[in-house]
């Protein structure tokens, strides 16, 4: 069991939650991901670790209610309890002073980009970090990312807020006015697979970090394989970070999409059952 | 003569074994068919989970151990990995005590009432009897007396905790809570050890407990066992990965002096043929996890796992057969085994693979996949398979398939799982610098200590061998207990 003991609402979809992972803390580092479960009943899900203070022995996690586990996880308040949580999981994200860093966050990916934009910053590097959503509600930690990146650009499919339109346009205007030594890209596979496209163009050299559907998360079961460079990987053991240019998005798509149909009919059930 | 023989041959000779062999002739005896295992019936156990075999009455029981003639030159237990004395208990069952013939199992194997459910004994004991080797007829069926007893024993209320010496206040750390896992945690319980098991899953118990269906091997059976150490006063944490969680130099620091590894092999090998990644295709540790360990087919359980009407699990293991006939028991019209080899040459266990066909499960044997295709949605729908034939007998003494040119043809599928064969787990081998491992990723022991070349760390089981049984990794870990005994004891009276 595992307490939690912060929460802050970012946006009616959106929850940061603080749990007391003492052992986690200490041994995370940016990259790295948890596998929670709820309940005796519920399923295992990856949470990508956003922040950790080893001081206190508390992670932060950023969830966004997409289905029933996630409803259910966020649903949750300080003082209840994770039945399980495992971690830190996959490996850690490679950190070097290179130059220029370009950091693409979408959505809930900006939560598990955050460390990384830090631990880059204090290598040395210069971080110029893009931060992309739907809508404005949905851009979360921007005062946490500003304060560790040289610039941000904040881009919305609305224009609610910041510019209109997708993280690629953002990504570009940076590309094209001055060199990048490599980009990280980090938020739903579909924003991932054009942000790769985009830098391949320009062969910056990309990385991503990418959220499969997984189980167990320790290489034992091969839910969350996908192909890089025409090779069959496992993304909690072998990741979660890979080449962005040599990941096959369209098979990673269509892999997440597995259980869709199952997927929907379980929480419009569930949400039933709560109201 | 050897320790070994003159123990068996002086509890050969006590009264009462001796006083048994009289009350029948050998000639009677070997008169008696073996008892058959009551078991449901095929077309209705393919459609619930329980177990399958339902267990010998006493009758039965006594009835089978009165067809053991005593042998005065038992070969049967050079066939058991453990050297269990398999005359003793069986006299112990002819004789009324069934309590006693659970005893003399717990010697030597910690969970009887596993390894009589899933060893394969046509392999290891029974293949050695009297009645197999001289007699040509089935033999004493010592697996089905040997779950007879340890039942016998859980049911009796009256389960016996094994005696552990006085507390030393050395603490060890077990990594892995499979069969390897559990058995050295006991034994060094016993050695009076402060024993702590961390395992991975949110789950004690391995394979045991993600892998083999209930239908096969109920949790409660393992629960008992895990409860039993616990009592032992083993401890157990959950949600803890090695190497992850903490290193192995942070449990030293926390004052764990010597470390066993049984993390088993639970990596997933694939084909890595045309279409193997689509939706719908799933290894069969993913398969069995979702079903076993996840309770993917429960309403009640948020997990999902998908159903197929035509399915095909690739394979002829016992993880293969598991898998076909879990898939048969959620429902699928067509459950199909897709094998290279023949029959023969199957590595499942006998009594699986006869089950299985009393199940209706079809078997596809000397074929090979070449290819998955999938709809628009990327869900397979079809697979293209080769014949084979059997050629010359390659490295593993089974004979090599060998495609036949030009029997290409193509099946409706709409769910895959492939199960041939795993690999490593590769966790521990890379967190630990300079431990010593093959080229397949196995650790290399020293064969009588388990010791690596890292001194106080052990490690046995599956890890060690590949994939392998129950049994052999139990054995491994009761080796290690006495491995790592003797170890702490030498560095205790150097320093
Ligand atoms: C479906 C299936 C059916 C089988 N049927 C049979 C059968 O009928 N008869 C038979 O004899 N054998 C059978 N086997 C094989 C048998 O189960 C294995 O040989 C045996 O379980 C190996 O035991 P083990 O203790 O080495 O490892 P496992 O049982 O694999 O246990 C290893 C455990 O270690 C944990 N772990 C791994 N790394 C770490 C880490 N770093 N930190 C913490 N924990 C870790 C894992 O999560 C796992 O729980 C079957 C296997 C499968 C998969
Ligand atoms: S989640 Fe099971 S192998 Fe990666």
């Amino acid at each position: 069991m595992t307490k939690i003991v912060g929460k802050e609402q970012f946006s009616e979809l959106v929850t940061l939650l603080e749990i007391d992972a003492p052992r986690i803390a200490r041994q995370r580092k940016p990259g790295h991901f948890v596998i929670v479960k709820i309940g005796r009943e519920g399923e295992r899900i990856p949470l990508t670790i956003s922040m950790a203070d080893p001081e206190k022995g508390t992670i932060s996690l950023v969830i966004q209610k997409v289905g029933v586990t996630s409803h259910k996880v966020t649903a949750l308040n300080p003082g209840d309890e994770l039945t399980d949580v495992v971690g830190p999981l996959g490996h850690a994200t490679h950190i070097e002073k290179l130059g220029t860093i370009l950091c693409a966050g979408g959505g809930v990916g900006i939560a598990p980009m955050l460390p990384i934009v830090q631990a880059m910053k204090e290598a040395g590097n210069r971080v110029i970090s893009v931060l992309a959503a739907r809508t404005k509600d949905l851009i979360i930690l921007e005062e946490q990312v500003r304060a560790h990146s040289d610039e941000v650009i904040i881009m919305t499919d609305d224009g609610s807020y910041g510019q209109k339109g997708l993280v690629t346009q953002g990504m570009e205007e940076v590309i094209k006015r001055e060199p990048v030594n490599q980009a990280i890209t980090i938020g739903p596979a579909i924003m991932m697979k054009y942000a790769a496209a985009l830098t391949k163009k320009y062969n910056l050299p990309t990385v991503a970090s990418l959220n499969t559907i997984m189980v167990d998360g320790t290489g034992m079961c091969g839910a969350c394989r996908v192909s890089v460079g025409g090779k069959t990987k496992f993304v909690c053991v072998d990741g979660p970070e890979f080449d962005a240019h040599e990941v096959d998005f369209d098979e990673l798509l269509m892999r997440l999409g597995a259980y869709q149909d199952e997927e929907r009919a379980d929480y419009e059930r569930y949400l039933k059952t709560i109201q | 003569m050897t320790d070994f023989a003159t123990y068996l041959k002086e509890e050969r000779d006590q009264e009462w074994r001796e006083e048994l062999r009289k009350q029948i002739k050998n000639k009677e005896r070997t008169s008696f068919e073996r008892v058959k295992m009551p078991e449901q019936k095929p077309d209705i156990r393919n459609r619930n989970n329980l177990e399958v075999n339902q267990g010998l009455t006493e009758e039965q029981a006594v009835k089978e151990a009165q067809r053991c003639i005593d042998c005065p030159n038992p070969t049967c237990i050079t066939g058991c990995p453990v050297n269990i004395n398999i005359p003793k208990f069986v006299k112990k069952i002819e004789g009324g005590d069934f309590l006693g013939a659970a005893k003399v199992l717990k010697e030597t194997n910690g969970l009887p009432a596993v390894c009589g459910r899933v060893c394969p004994q046509e392999v290891q004991c029974e293949s050695q009897c009297f009645y197999t080797q001289k007699l040509k007829k089935p033999a004493v069926a010592i697996g089905n007396l040997e779950r007879f007893a340890a039942d016998y024993e859980r049911n009796s209320g009256s389960i016996s905790i094994p005696e552990t010496d006085k507390p030393n206040g050395i603490k060890v750390a077990v990594i892995g809570s499979g069969p390897g896992g559990l058995a050295a945690a006991g034994d060094l319980a016993k050695y009076g050890y402060d024993v702590t098991v961390f395992e991975a899953l949110h789950e004690i118990g391995g394979v045991l407990k993600y892998g083999i269906p209930e239908f096969r091997l109920p949790n409660e059976i393992v629960d008992v066992e895990i409860e039993i150490l616990r009592k032992m006063g083993v401890k157990f944490i959950k949600n803890f990965v090695v190497g992850k969680t903490a290193s192995l130099e942070d449990l030293k620091d926390e004052g764990f002096q010597a470390f066993f590894v049984a993390s088993g092999a639970g990596l997933p090998r694939f084909m890595n043929i045309p279409g193997e990644n689509y939706v719908g295709i799933f290894s069969s540790n993913e398969y069995l996890t979702r079903m076993n360990l996840m309770g993917a087919a429960k309403e009640e359980y948020d997990t999902p796992v998908l159903k197929g009407r035509n399915v095909a699990v690739i394979g002829g293991g016992n993880t293969a057969m598991d898998s076909v006939r879990t898939a048969k028991r959620l429902g699928a019209d067509r459950a199909m085994i897709i094998y290279r080899r023949s029959l023969q040459e199957m590595p499942a266990r006998v009594e699986e693979i006869h089950h299985a066909q009393e199940e209706g499960i079809e078997f596809l044997n000397l074929t090979n996949p070449l290819e998955y295709f999938a709809d628009n949605k990327g869900r397979v729908n079809r697979m293209r398979v080769q014949k084979m034939e059997l050629g010359e007998p390659d490295s593993s003494g089974r004979r090599r398939p060998v495609p036949l040119e030009g029997s290409e043809y193509d099946i409706d599928v709409d769910l895959v799982v492939v199960s041939v064969g795993v690999s490593p787990n590769p966790l521990i081998p890379e967190a630990v610098k300079g431990l010593d491992v093959t080229k397949w990723g196995t650790i290399n022991v020293d064969p009588e200590s388990m010791m690596s070349n890292i001194p106080g760390l052990f490690a046995g089981g599956d890890i060690v061998r590949g994939g392998a049984t129950v049994i052999l990794a139990m054995g491994d870990g009761r080796k290690a207990a006495a491995g790592m005994h003797k170890y702490i004891k030498h560095s205790i009276q150097k320093n």
